[in-house]
């Protein structure tokens, strides 16, 4: 391959952005003066660089992170540094929202319109912006700010949310739940980088409503254990699940997870234990454990209150995983909109390798791993598992077909146990209760064991991340919700995200397993009860979501491409009231593509796009009063 | 991995290397003596085929047996089933992305892609169940309701085939302005009407005298940036921008073709499936009304510009040559050529007089 780079050179606020990742440029190849002596003898570059190639995401987020945008000659830097064709990375470049590449004013807020903050009324923010600012995209206040819809944030407890990035030599982003236009213009105002406010976590209340109730397992330590502190984790039962792992060794650490018959929280519920003694007994090597800190799914929130409030726990976790499948390496690929969940894991990995429990020699245990943290550059689909490897190796995040499975060829082709951040966390319970799996698969039911964290939004008295045992009712978990304000009923309840499924009040008294949602014909996903009262805006809701599909999706193959988008124009025909034909021919065509969005496409992505809004449809009811 | 030569080559180059016990720098450089290999005293042979296992498999009720490793695409082939295909082709890496292929196999959740899936032993298939039918339609309506198909008659014979009706999601949005459907941004979009169906017109790209580029007729299948860049050019010019309904095929920034990093080998053109990337020569006649396939000849012949002698394939009309490809089928060439194979044929129509040295 032969790197063809045109155009001016870029800033050197630019190259400093990309040489504080990568180290200052070693030859004229890289983009560094040319040296006769040195370049003209020997080939530079090659496989040495383009074996870097999977540090494309972080250079593109600290050009973006310094400039606010990320330029051709900026770009043409990154590619000669890494040897990456320049049409490539401009591939990779734009298939990320929170990469501009064209000019973008220092400061951005990114206003979230999901469902849940439409509940919340984003609507409204969105419209005050738009007069105070100016038009969503365009430079206001004096050119240096900017707003832009975003899709959920994952602080829907807390809605409506934005999240506000601020370029400069001193980058800084950081969100703000509940705002209005007023406090979205304010912060707009602020000179960048200067006197913002630093990253806040609000009040963990408001997240965790449950906070220092006893009886929590997964929640045991949050608001009550200091996040930013390996001793105070510590001396909250902290790194005892490793070193009864340490014991046990791995095949009986992957026993005991299999006796908990604990399935993964990600939403595929596929059976944690057996995907480990996949990768164990896998041939390749080297292998990978890969967290995925993902967290897309309109609606869903706990694994950010997790990162947030638990992140040595985490870290814990993906060290047992590691020793139980014997990999050396672990990645953590955590969304680019959760900046303060980010910065906690960075700190706990840190704190973490300097107290010996990362690094070469763990517990002088012999046992040698290392996690490296990657944020994401909004995608939802990058919360798909091999779309998230092909993130992690420098790619845009399509989906790979499968099979085979990450569990052979996995992150960079070898043997990967990905897992969900909830997931992990429920290991070190299992581990360092007295009784072990077998102890961990008596809670819960038969079908469905150990705790579970549910993101309740939408109209609701108390919102938040709330655990129950497995089997708790849908009525019991409103119910510690505060249920409905204002006295009103419940018309509709969205359960396990844009993906997932509605549910009508009749589901009230369905106990929230596996087993029960399937039978229902709903799911649990990741975790998502959005509650709809009889004055919620449902069309606007089902637009929403169609146009969530419609934005996120990869655009890889053609069902889900083309299908989003179809779906989204019929929702606007039947909301406009301007059918092609009949409702009924609009209804059936709607299921026509479903049909086949569900049964063609590459990934879960375009095979559920259709699931919640036809769910809906199906019952008139559920849409209109 | 063996590459079939190294089996029984013959005796291995006298290399002296330090013994192991002897530390590396201790030995002076010029010591290590390297003899270049001896002539191999045979011509040597590609390595003898593997036996591949026989797999059973049942496709539409048949039982059949495939070598191991065989896709479905392969087996239903082997059978005489004539599956639509559109992103694979026998010289790309499958990115089973178009999904015109699928197939049912039992027990699975969802349908299979024919062209990519290999054939595991007692899978049972079929490529004419009423769900694979309905999913082979749609994708076909979707594309025709948002690609321009006028010169994929492989397509329009699948949207017949399948009954395929794409005018039901009304009639087709405005094209979009020049450079304006590379402007858009992942993650926003501005919220259809649904009083017209969403494409992908758009004007032509003319900025080279080679070829064109009509991304109106693009169904994004992945062949010409598979060709261009690892299976075979190895240039990278082209890759995929943009997300979801608005991904496209883009130079780098969208810059035009002279800018950027496009040798101008043609590969793409050859494995276009939709007539979006076309030698300016076919486009021009086409727009004159001159084009006509029927009375074009195609002729074999050798290049003559190298030694590597790739196989020509001259499409002539009216005693002209209006386009170069090469089959697929070549040893040499898999179909692919370079600058002066593909685009160097003017000079076989200069009749003229020489012209004097310059
Ligand atoms: C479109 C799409 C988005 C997904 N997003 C996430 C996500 O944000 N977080 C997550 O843990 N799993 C997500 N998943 C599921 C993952 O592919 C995978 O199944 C999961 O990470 C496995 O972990 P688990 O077994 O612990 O659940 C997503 C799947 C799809 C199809
Ligand atoms: S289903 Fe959608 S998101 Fe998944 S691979 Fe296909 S286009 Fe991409
Ligand atoms: S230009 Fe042709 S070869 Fe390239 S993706 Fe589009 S249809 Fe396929
Ligand atoms: S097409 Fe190119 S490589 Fe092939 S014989 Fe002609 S000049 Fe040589
Ligand atoms: S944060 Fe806005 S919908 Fe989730
Ligand atoms: S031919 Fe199989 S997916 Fe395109």
């Amino acid at each position: 391959m032969d790197l063809h780079v045109i155009g001016p050179l870029a800033t050197p606020a630019e190259r400093a952005a990309v040489d504080a990742v990568l180290g200052p440029p070693t030859s004229g190849w890289a983009g560094g003066r040319r040296d006769s002596g040195i370049d003209g003898h020997a080939a530079r570059g090659g496989h040495a660089a383009r074996s870097q190639r999977d540090l494309l995401l972080p250079v593109l987020h600290a050009v973006q992170a310094r400039i606010g945008w990320i330029s051709q000659p900026a770009l043409n830097y990154v590619c000669r540094r890494l040897t990456i064709p320049p049409a490539e990375a401009y591939g990779v470049a734009t298939f990320y929202a929170l990469f501009s590449t064209r000019p973008r004013p220092p400061v951005v807020a990114h206003v979230c319109d999901d469902i849940a903050c439409r509940l919340a009324g984003a609507e409204d923010v969105c419209g005050d912006l738009e007069r105070s600012v100016g038009p969503a995209g365009e430079a206001g206040v004096e050119g240096q700010a900017t707003w832009l819809r975003s899709p959920c944030l994952g602080l829907c407890e807390r809605a409506p949310a934005a999240m506000f990035t601020m370029a400069g030599e001193a980058p800084l982003s950081f969100s703000a739940a509940p705002v209005d236009a007023v406090g979205v213009t304010a912060r707009l105002g602020l000179p960048a980088g200067a006197g913002a406010p630093g990253p806040s976590d609000g009040d963990v209340r408001r997240s965790v409503p449950q906070v220092g109730q006893s009886g929590l397992r997964l929640l045991a330590r949050i608001g009550v254990a200091d996040p930013t502190s390996l001793e105070s984790y510590r001396e909250h039962g902290g790194y005892r699940a490793l070193a009864r792992a340490l014991e046990l060794g791995p095949e009986r650490v992957i026993a005991e997870v299999t006796a908990a018959r604990l399935v993964g929280r990600g939403g595929a519920a596929f059976p944690t234990g057996r995907k480990w003694a996949a990768v164990a007994t896998a041939e390749g090597r080297p292998k990978y454990v890969v967290c995925n800190a993902d967290e897309s799914e309109p609606g869903t929130f706990k694994d950010r209150v997790l990162l947030e409030h638990d992140p040595f726990a985490v870290v814990e976790s993906m060290t047992i995983e590691a020793f139980a499948v014997g990999a050396q390496q672990g990645y953590l690929y955590v969304r680019g909109e959760y900046p303060l969940a980010e910065a906690r894991v960075a700190n706990a990995i840190a704190q973490a390798r300097a107290a010996g429990l990362l690094g070469g020699d763990i517990l002088g245990a012999g046992l040698a791993f290392d996690i490296e943290l990657r944020r994401g550059a909004g995608a939802y689909i990058c919360g798909e598992e091999t779309a998230l490897f092909e993130s992690i190796e420098g790619r845009r995040g399509e989906p790979r077909n499968k099979p085979p499975f990450p569990v052979e060829v996995g992150l960079f082709g070898k043997p990967t146990a990905v897992n969900n951040v909830e997931t992990l966390v429920n290991v070190p319970l299992i581990l360092a209760t007295d009784g072990g799996g077998t102890a961990y698969a008596a809670t819960g039911t038969e079908g469905s064991t150990g705790p579970k964290l549910f993101c309740l939004s939408g109209h609701v008295a108390r919102p938040g991340v709330y655990e129950v045992e497995f089997g708790a009712t849908l009525g019991e978990l409103l119910a510690l919700g505060g249920g409905v304000p204002g006295g009103r009923s419940v018309r509709a309840i969205l359960l396990g995200g844009a993906a997932g499924v509605f549910v009508g009040p009749e589901a009230l008294e369905m106990p929230l397993t596996l087993e029960a949602t399937r039978a229902a014909g709903a799911t649990l996903g990741s975790g998502v009860v959005m509650v709809f009262d009889e004055t919620a805006d449902m069309a606007g809701t089902l637009r929403r979501i169609a146009q969530f599909f419609r934005d996120e999706s990869c655009g890889q193959c053609v069902p889900c491409r083309v299908g989003t988008a179809r779906q989204e124009e019929l929702l606007a025909r039947l909301a406009s009231d301007r059918p092609n034909g009949s409702r009924a021919d609009e209804l059936a065509l709607l299921r026509d593509i479903g049909r086949a969005m569900r049964d063609a496409s590459i990934c879960g992505l375009g095979q559920t796009a259709s699931s919640a809004i036809e769910s809906a449809l199906a019952r008139p009811e559920l849409v209109s009063a | 991995m063996t590459d079939g030569l190294s089996q029984d080559r013959d005796p291995a180059p006298d290399v002296r290397v330090p013994a192991a016990d002897t530390a590396p720098a201790a030995q002076p450089t010029s010591e290590i003596v390297l003899k270049p290999a001896a002539r191999p005293s045979r011509i040597p042979r590609p390595p003898a085929e593997p036996v591949r296992a026989p797999v059973e498999v049942t496709i539409d009720g048949v039982a059949l047996v495939v070598p191991q490793g065989s896709t479905i695409l392969d087996a239903c082939r082997a059978e005489g089933i004539d599956t639509p295909t559109l992103c694979y082709l026998e010289n790309l890496t499958p990115v089973n992305v178009c999904r015109v292929c699928v197939v049912e196999v039992t027990g699975a959740r969802v349908l299979v892609p024919a062209c990519s899936r290999r054939v595991e032993p007692g899978m049972e298939i079929q490529t004419d169940s009423e769900r694979v039918r309905h999913s082979r339609r749609m994708v076909l309506e979707f594309l025709g309701s948002s690609v321009d198909l006028s010169t994929a008659p492989a397509a329009r014979g699948y949207i017949e085939r399948y009954a395929a009706e794409p005018g039901r999601y009304g009639p087709p949005a405005e094209p979009a302005a020049p450079g304006k459907r590379d402007d858009r941004e992942p993650g926003h979009h501005h919220a259809p009407s649904g009083s017209t169906a969403e494409n992908v017109f758009q004007p032509v790209k003319v900025d080279n005298n080679l070829y064109v580029r009509d991304y109106s007729k693009c169904i994004l299948c992945y062949k010409c940036v598979e060709a261009c860049g690892e299976d075979a050019q190895n240039t990278f010019a082209i890759a995929i921008a943009g997300r979801g309904f608005d991904a496209r095929v883009s130079t780098e920034q969208d810059v035009v073709l002279p800018e950027s990093a496009c040798v101008y080998c043609g590969n793409c053109i050859g494995v276009c499936p939709t007539g979006a990337l076309m030698f300016s020569s076919e486009f021009e006649m086409r727009a004159a009304g001159t084009w006509d396939e029927s009375v074009q000849t195609v002729t074999d012949t050798i290049c003559p510009y190298c030694g590597v002698g790739c196989t020509l394939s001259l499409h002539v009309q009216d005693n002209e040559i209006v386009k170069v490809t090469s089959p697929l089928d070549s040893s040499i060439t898999e179909g692919h050529l370079c600058v002066k194979g593909r685009f160097g044929f003017e000079f076989v129509q200069s009749r003229g007089e020489p012209q004097p040295d310059a």
